[in-house]
């Protein structure tokens, strides 16, 4: 299946004549959030990183309003704020890097991997981060007894949009993967995952035979998980499209499949591994059937509330098509219109596959246009982010924040009747509400 | 580079978009990268603003580099032009953007729209949202009004007689500490005196508001940290004359009323008397002796803090232990008001410092910002948040002024809520092994969630930078072999833990100034006798 993406991508812009959705491609003002917000999931998923923004006030200020209710937690991440001596080079950027890095590990015995998170404002500047990362892992490797990785990835709103955040700090820890033996197989998972939903997902996996399992990022940055021509990679997210191309350049395989969300996108993606591992179809059937069967009749009471309803996705986290989807097929939704900040073929065909015939799919962005077609169309629920969310409920019309689908544990069977009670409880609240 | 964890103010830009978003018929269009959206949540989110802030951002992204992103901007101010038909056009560049150098001002005056284009330079590397909401109004108010500016000698402008005097209000902004519920207040103490608000500005104020400042008889300053350039140049240009007393806490409310009085020649001393505020009496009832000398810690924008220290020395009986600010516009005030405690104020922007300084104050109440609500959180110290930035809780549906004399019953509800009661405190002290009141227990008024104790959160970087904040038993200082016997220790725990911190550094101030090396009983009883409670 592996190598399948570019061929599917060329039909479908030749088009698949009755089934492929109609893609408009829009361009105007982004409301997205950039690639730095992503450090707000991933500082919580690494419990041994650090990561370390070179770039301006905007970056921390927009980490902690992005972050604003975390703002009691321990912080594992801050910025390196560039300063005009800085830009007027009356300071050497790399020696004040040095000097900030230094400063912070010595107060941070505990971390084990630093990142060094590069900015719009670096990237017009062409700071070399990586360059920057290689020197001061071999400096850090000089201070006896703390050994430091450093590493380095962009999550500048110039190349990324929110989640592709995420896919440039995997694809920084790719090259760190240690070469599995030829032939040597294993599964690897990719994308954050909740706890809990690891756990589950490794239960079943086991119960399948398919093994072993890592999964990438794992809360300890040190024990990376081996990978060769051996290793078949599952996506738990829709946005790793860089990190695939490493993965594949390594010889891994990677699995097609829907994304693990809702019933049929759970068993789409595990049938991906028990495909590739040669499961019998008796024994996919034997250890899926009861949590298939316990999500579905979870999701009954909320498929009440979701059946008919009207639903429009502004572009934001790349997880509109796997959702649309879902909301689609197993509640009942009707599509108004399905955003998405830019349109991966290679991942996103076996969702395109399953999409309503006829769906109206944008790839891009322009926000003032786009909210214009939300007043005309008023759709039941908007799924958007925090800063339209508001205006929208103002006009009377109802919403979901796009930024609680990453902080929420929404993936796999025990997940699904919670993924469609996030969309259940704005239209909920509106009934309820007499004022 | 500045190693940054939180920061107190973000780039000057979200100034600029907070003087846009205070004011009707004003587009501002920045040049800024995908992502700088962000900044529309504070707005949305914290105020829970029901209109996006009128701000039109490029969003470039990097294959916009290569070609022409000066083109994008162009197209992007038409657009804007078109789409909002605003009255007046604000135009500035995020930090990206002012590393590209399209000089966005400029080139957008250039297009020769039939508005007036303000032209912002924002300076993203070396200002802050302070300084850049100050300078956008500044350069609004200069673009309205530099038609009318009289001729240099000219007298101040002729007053129709037989009005009431006039003032405009100046300052208040969207994303400002209680500005909406502040300018309510305002109005009424001063229309109670016989005086009428001409305008508000920049809240809610339009270009042609602007354009009818000139009329009024006086200005006054609320908040100088956006306001103060503006009213030195209508003192400068236009000879009006500018009330500098903030209004907030009693006496300054007072004193504001003396300013307006003297200014217009109208008697204020019914108003100045009337019994408007429960504060005073509040303050001198019994209850409130419990208050007296409660060490406080005050950290904020300049305007808030220095009221706050006012209030709390002269109004509550506190004991300010430290006051700061990370305005360094208005350093000079604060650290003139610090000197009258007797203390050196704190200018950083460095959020880490703070945290230190609070840390080794040991204060018994922090009255401060977000940032200080979340330092105290750690610490286990009682907090309320006195100015900005501020978040959501602290935008309240009720009325809740700083300002007047209504703002001063707000002020005292606030700040003593989070302390524990007077008799609560005394029964600590009496019972204090007593299994229901005890280190962990909160004021029995505050809800459990809040009764954690002091949370040893702390980061590293925390810990490294005030090692007195959880020393263990024994303190050992190089060089300084300074010991508690176990009996002392013991004692030590006695006392209830929201003095006992005092009482540990007291003694141990008391022990190393006499040279003692080992702290007894008898030498935790002699430092008590020797500092008092």
């Amino acid at each position: 299946m592996s190598g399948s993406g570019a061929a599917a991508g060329t039909n479908l812009d030749q088009g698949f004549p009755g089934t492929a959705p109609v893609v408009l491609r829009e361009r105007g003002q982004c409301e997205v959030f950039c690639g730095l917000s992503s450090i707000v999931w991933l500082h919580r998923k690494m419990h041994d990183a650090f990561f370390l923004v070179v770039g301006s006030r905007t970056c921390a200020h927009l980490l902690q309003s992005a972050a604003g209710v975390m703002i009691f937690a321990e912080p594992r991440f801050a910025t390196a704020i560039l300063q005009e001596r800085d830009l007027a080079g009356m300071a050497d950027c790399m020696e004040e890097l040095d000097g900030v890095v230094t400063r912070l590990l010595a107060r941070r015995g505990d971390i084990r991997t630093l990142f060094l998170v590069g900015s719009c404002p670096s990237e017009v500047i062409k700071l070399d981060l990586h360059k920057a990362a290689e020197r001061l892992t071999r400096a850090q490797a000089n201070v006896a007894g703390h050994q430091v990785k450093v590493l380095a990835f962009s999550g500048s709103g110039l190349e990324t949009t929110f989640t592709q955040g995420e896919d440039q700090c995997v694809a920084a820890l790719v090259p760190e993967l240690p070469r599995a033996p030829a032939g040597e197989r294993n599964l690897l998972v990719v994308g954050t995952l909740a706890d809990v939903v690891q756990d589950q997902f490794g239960r079943l996996f086991d119960a399948l035979d398919i093994g072993p399992v890592q999964f990438l990022p794992g809360t300890d940055t040190r024990a990376f998980p081996p990978l060769g021509d051996g290793t078949s990679v599952l996506f738990a997210q829709p946005f790793f499209n860089e990190t695939a191309g490493l993965l594949a350049a390594r010889g891994a395989r990677l699995l097609s499949a829907p994304f693990p969300f809702g019933v049929e996108g759970t068993l789409g993606w595990l049938a991906a591994a028990a495909r590739a591992w040669g499961v019998s179809d008796a024994r996919f059937d034997a250890v899926t059937a009861a949590p298939a069967a316990r999500a579905q009749r979870a999701l009954i009471r909320y498929t009440e509330v979701l059946a008919g309803r009207r639903i429009t996705f502004l572009p934001d986290s790349q997880l509109e098509i796997p959702l649309a989807r879902f909301l689609a097929r197993e509640c009942g939704m009707e599509l108004v219109e399905v955003g998405t900040p830019y349109l991966d073929r290679r991942a996103m065909q076996p969702e395109l596959d399953l999409l309503p015939a006829g769906v109206r799919l944008v790839e891009g962005q322009d926000v003032d246009r786009q909210l214009e077609r939300i007043a005309a169309d008023r759709p039941d629920l908007t799924v958007c982010g925090l800063g339209l969310a508001n205006p929208l409920e103002a006009l009377g019309l109802r919403t979901k924040w796009s930024i609680e689908l990453v902080f929420t544990p929404i993936h796999g069977f025990e997940q699904a009747a919670d993924l469609a009670e996030l969309f259940a409880r704005p239209l909920i609240r509106s009934a309820r509400l007499k004022v | 580079m500045q190693l940054t964890v939180w920061t107190y103010e973000g780039p000057p830009h979200i100034g600029a978009m907070r003087i846009a978003a205070s004011m009707r018929g004003v587009h501002c269009v920045l040049h800024a990268p995908q992502g700088d959206t962000y900044a529309d949540l504070l707005f949305t989110m914290i105020e829970r603003s029901e209109r996006r802030p009128p701000v039109t951002y490029t969003t470039f992204k990097a294959r916009d580099l290569g070609t022409d992103t000066a083109e994008l901007l162009k197209t992007c101010v038409q657009g804007v032009h078109e789409r909002f038909r605003p009255d007046l056009l604000l135009v500035g560049e995020a930090c990206t953007a002012e590393l590209l150098q399209d000089q966005a001002g400029t080139l957008a005056k250039s297009m020769g729209l039939p508005i007036p284009v303000v032209p912002l330079e924002l300076s993203a590397y070396s200002r802050q949202e302070n300084w850049g909401a100050s300078e956008t109004f500044y350069q609004v108010v200069r673009r309205l009004l530099h038609s009318q500016v009289p001729p240099p000698g000219s007298a101040p402008r002729a007053r129709a007689g037989g009005h009431r005097p006039t003032a405009n209000l100046l300052g208040p902004t969207a994303l400002g500490f209680r500005c909406r519920d502040d300018v309510t207040e305002v109005t009424r103490l001063l229309n109670a005196i016989g005086v009428d608000v001409n305008l508000v500005a920049p809240l809610g104020a339009s270009p042609a508001d602007i354009a009818r400042i000139p009329e009024a008889d006086f200005n006054c300053c609320l908040y100088p940290e956006v306001a103060l350039s503006v009213c030195s140049w209508l003192e400068r240009m236009f000879k009006q004359p500018t009330v500098k007393t903030i209004p907030i806490g009693v006496g300054a409310t007072r004193d504001f009323l003396r300013e307006v009085g003297a200014l217009t020649g109208i008697n204020v001393t019914a108003a100045r008397a009337a019994q408007a505020s429960r504060l005073p009496w509040y303050s001198r009832s019994v209850d409130s002796t419990y208050l007296t000398g409660k060490r406080v810690y005050i950290f904020a924008d300049a305007t808030h803090a220095i009221a706050a220290a006012r209030i709390c020395a002269e109004e509550l009986g506190f004991q300010v232990v430290g006051l700061g600010t990370y305005g360094r516009e208005l350093a000079r005030d604060v650290r003139a008001a610090a000197e009258r405690y007797g203390i050196e104020a704190l200018i950083t922007d460095d959020y880490l410092e703070v945290e230190a300084q609070v840390a080794e104050l040991h204060p018994e109440l922090v009255l401060g910002t977000q940032m200080e609500r979340h330092i105290a959180k750690r610490l286990g110290i009682p907090c309320a948040v006195i100015g900005a930035p501020f978040h959501v809780q602290d935008c309240p549906a009720r009325y809740a002024p700083q300002m007047g004399f209504e703002g001063t019953n707000v002020i005292f509800d606030t700040w003593v809520h989070p302390l524990m009661m007077g008799l609560e405190e005394h029964l600590l002290t009496m019972f204090r092994g007593d299994f229901e009141f005890h280190d962990e227990a909160a004021p029995s008024h505050l809800p459990t969630s809040a009764t954690a104790k002091a949370q040893p959160v702390q980061t590293e970087i925390a810990q490294q930078q005030t090692p007195q904040a959880s020393a263990p038993s024994v303190s050992p200082a190089p060089g300084d072999p300074l010991a508690w016997a176990l009996d002392a220790e013991r004692e030590l725990k006695k006392i209830p833990f929201f003095v006992r911190g005092k009482a540990r550094r007291n003694t141990e101030l008391f022990a190393a100034e006499r040279g003692i090396q080992l702290i007894t009983v008898e030498t935790l009883y002699d430092a008590k006798a020797h500092f008092g409670r």
